[in-house]
């Protein structure tokens, strides 16, 4: 579940960088979408902590959710997860006080997704335990699929900026004017 | 110190995403280049929820609401 949000929230958040929009959905619903998925990412992965630290079965105690790679159990693909967890903590934090930490910082910290989400998928794929049956198989495709689309779909078109040739053009006026 | 608000727009940072105009349409129209002009004056108690969210929705935080001052604003 956290995955399936997660990759939702990639995906609106790319779509919001394309400014996509339509009469119907204007480009407010897809931040304010980004932005409260993202939140709930961070409820619903906090619960998936919750649970699996306090598993009987694993008995994985708060270390492993903490320091990536110390737990005995799983201990590639479960730090995978806490890696990405604290990827995502990050992003979301740095996200809340963007007025405050620039916009700049808060951008660098914002490409850290892309690095986030395959992590995420990656530790699901390896220590699920269900991880081929066919429903959560087919869930796991979904998302990154979608995801995979939607970040080719911004890689092929690059900037929508409708300014954008206006400005290069008088940036390279400028840059006539004064040769460095 | 007043209680009244205004939004200000930084004129380096926009970019003329045009996003502050779609949530707040009724102080804020964009001109022909999709930068935005806002209504002179305090924002009304109203439509203050949404000033606070085209700063926070702002992509490269170009809007700040300011206090009005009570000096200027009487002189206007």
């Amino acid at each position: 579940m956290s995955l399936v949000l997660l990759s939702a929230v990639v995906v609106l958040g790319i779509l919001s960088v394309l400014r996509v929009q339509s009469a119907g959905w204007p480009r407010f619903l897809t931040v304010g979408l980004h932005r409260n998925l993202a939140l709930m990412t961070l409820v619903f992965l906090a619960l998936h902590i919750l649970t699996a630290v306090v598993d009987p079965f694993t008995h994985l105690g708060w270390l492993a959710a903490v320091v990536p790679f110390s737990s005995y159990y799983r201990t590639f693909w479960l730090g995978l997860g806490t890696i990405a967890f604290e990827l995502l903590l990050a992003i979301v934090l740095t996200s809340l006080v963007r007025g405050f930490i620039g916009q700049a910082a808060w951008r660098l910290v914002h490409w850290l997704t892309y690095a986030a989400w395959p992590f995420a998928v990656l530790h699901g794929v390896g220590t699920g335990t269900d991880a081929w049956s066919a429903w959560l198989f087919t869930l796991q495709a979904f998302c990154v699929i979608a995801v995979l689309a939607a970040v080719g779909y911004r890689f092929m078109t690059g900037s929508r900026d409708p300014l954008a040739d206006a400005r290069s053009s008088f940036q390279d006026a400028v840059d006539r004017r004064e040769p460095r | 110190m007043s209680k009244e608000f205004e939004l200000v727009v930084d004129r380096i940072k926009c970019d003329g995403r045009g996003l502050c105009a779609e949530i707040l349409p009724e102080r804020i129209h964009l001109d022909s280049w999709g930068y935005p002009i806002m209504t002179k004056g305090p924002i009304p108690d109203h439509l203050m929820g949404l000033a606070q969210r085209t700063v926070d929705d702002c992509p490269v935080l170009a809007l700040t609401l300011r206090r009005v001052a009570a000096q200027k604003h009487r002189g206007r």
